[in-house]
């Protein structure tokens, strides 16, 4: 199965689920409560999962390691190595 | 290097083929088969360097002539080819005259820093891994030279395909990575996309194909000589290749 049709899979089984709290399509005489709390949800799932994505991508870019030792190990490391090939006879 | 203790550990028969694709990398090439002898030389593993040159205008096959006398013609190998015909097939060609079991694949720019192939290496051999994949997003990994515009759009196209794709490894567009050479061989062949995509069409497959996969974090600094190749429509065309592996796969 492809990660689309998983998707799509998922995506109806919520809306099924959904459909029937919300409009009691089975006739299961569920208490008010239920429907009123369940026809906002798609909208409150949505926020949710935005609010996690802002919130995991910006923790990620603020905690992007930036790795200033490597930079300056591979400088020096530069400067051997051109110096060690100029010996060798490697004409740049 | 002389007085660093190389311990010799060729008993298990076992060679690593590194393929260095390069266009335009005369500045470069040098000084990463350089950092590729001194880290090889030290921990031992048998090694050869194979560099697949597309015809550089800038005489990097020159530059690699020189170093194959230098450090001798079983050490590196030169399978130039006349035109720019791109990494996939850069790839394909390099494989074919690979000898080793064990084959890796790393950019010759200088953001993959051999001084990590031994724990790739140590961790293949820890876990029987058939790929590696370096990761800049997860433990000490990283990268440098990087501002914040393409912190947040490399942080937030990952996270994109993480939730779509559940790919099972942090870092899908990095190029530097270890696999075993009849692995490759078979990913390579289903795999049809080019540029970044291709990268990531690569771990995706193996995922798929049931291949065990390991990871060892990366520090990325970017390239201080030359241009970047891929460029141009980079977030579009990997947009376009996203959606078509989250179709296909
Ligand atoms: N043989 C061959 N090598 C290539 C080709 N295009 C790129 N390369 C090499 O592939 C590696 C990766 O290319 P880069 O230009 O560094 O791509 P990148 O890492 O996405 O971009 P920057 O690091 O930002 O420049 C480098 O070693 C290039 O020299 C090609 O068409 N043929
Ligand atoms: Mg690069």
């Amino acid at each position: 199965m492809t990660k689309l049709l998983e998707w799509l899979l998922g995506v109806s089984l919520i809306g099924v689920a959904w459909g029937l709290v919300t409009f009691d399509l089975l006739d299961l005489r569920l208490p008010p409560v239920y429907r009123e709390v369940a026809w906002p949800m798609p909208v409150y799932l949505l926020v949710a999962f935005g609010c996690y994505s802002l919130a995991t991508v910006g923790f990620r870019v603020a905690t992007f390691n930036d790795c200033e030792d490597a930079a300056k190990e591979l400088q020096a490391q530069i400067k051997e190595a051109k110096e060690d090939l100029r010996k060798k006879g490697l004409k740049m | 290097m002389a007085s660093r203790k190389s311990t010799k550990k060729q008993d298990q028969g076992d060679k690593y083929s590194v393929l260095l694709p390069t266009y335009n990398e005369r500045e470069n090439l040098p000084l990463i088969v350089w950092l590729l002898v001194k880290y090889f030389g030290d921990s031992g593993y048998d090694y050869e360097i194979i560099v697949i040159d597309d015809g550089s205008p800038d005489g990097t096959l020159q530059v690699a002539e020189q170093l194959q006398k230098i450090y001798g013609e079983d050490k590196i190998l030169l399978r130039p080819r006349a035109k720019k015909l791109g990494l996939g097939t850069a790839y394909i060609h390099g494989i074919q005259h690979a000898t080793g079991n064990f084959i890796f694949i790393m950019d010759a720019d200088l953001s993959h820093h051999p001084k990590f192939i031994p724990e790739f290496i140590d961790l293949q051999k820890e876990g029987g891994y058939d790929v590696v994949s370096g990761t800049r997003y997860s433990g000490n990994g990283g990268v440098y030279g990087w501002d914040l515009r393409r912190k947040l759009i490399s942080r937030g196209a990952n996270f994109i395909t993480q939730v779509l794709l559940r790919p099972g490894a942090s870092d899908l567009t990095g190029s530097f990575r270890l696999y075993k050479k009849e692995v490759l061989e078979s990913l390579i062949e289903r795999c049809v996309s080019k540029g970044y995509v291709f990268q990531m069409e690569m771990i995706v497959r193996a995922r798929q194909l049931g291949y065990s996969i390991g990871e060892v974090p990366i520090s990325f600094v970017d390239r201080v000589y030359g241009e970047s190749k891929l460029g141009g429509n980079e977030i579009v065309s990997f947009g376009k290749g996203l959606l078509t592996l989250f179709a296909t796969t």
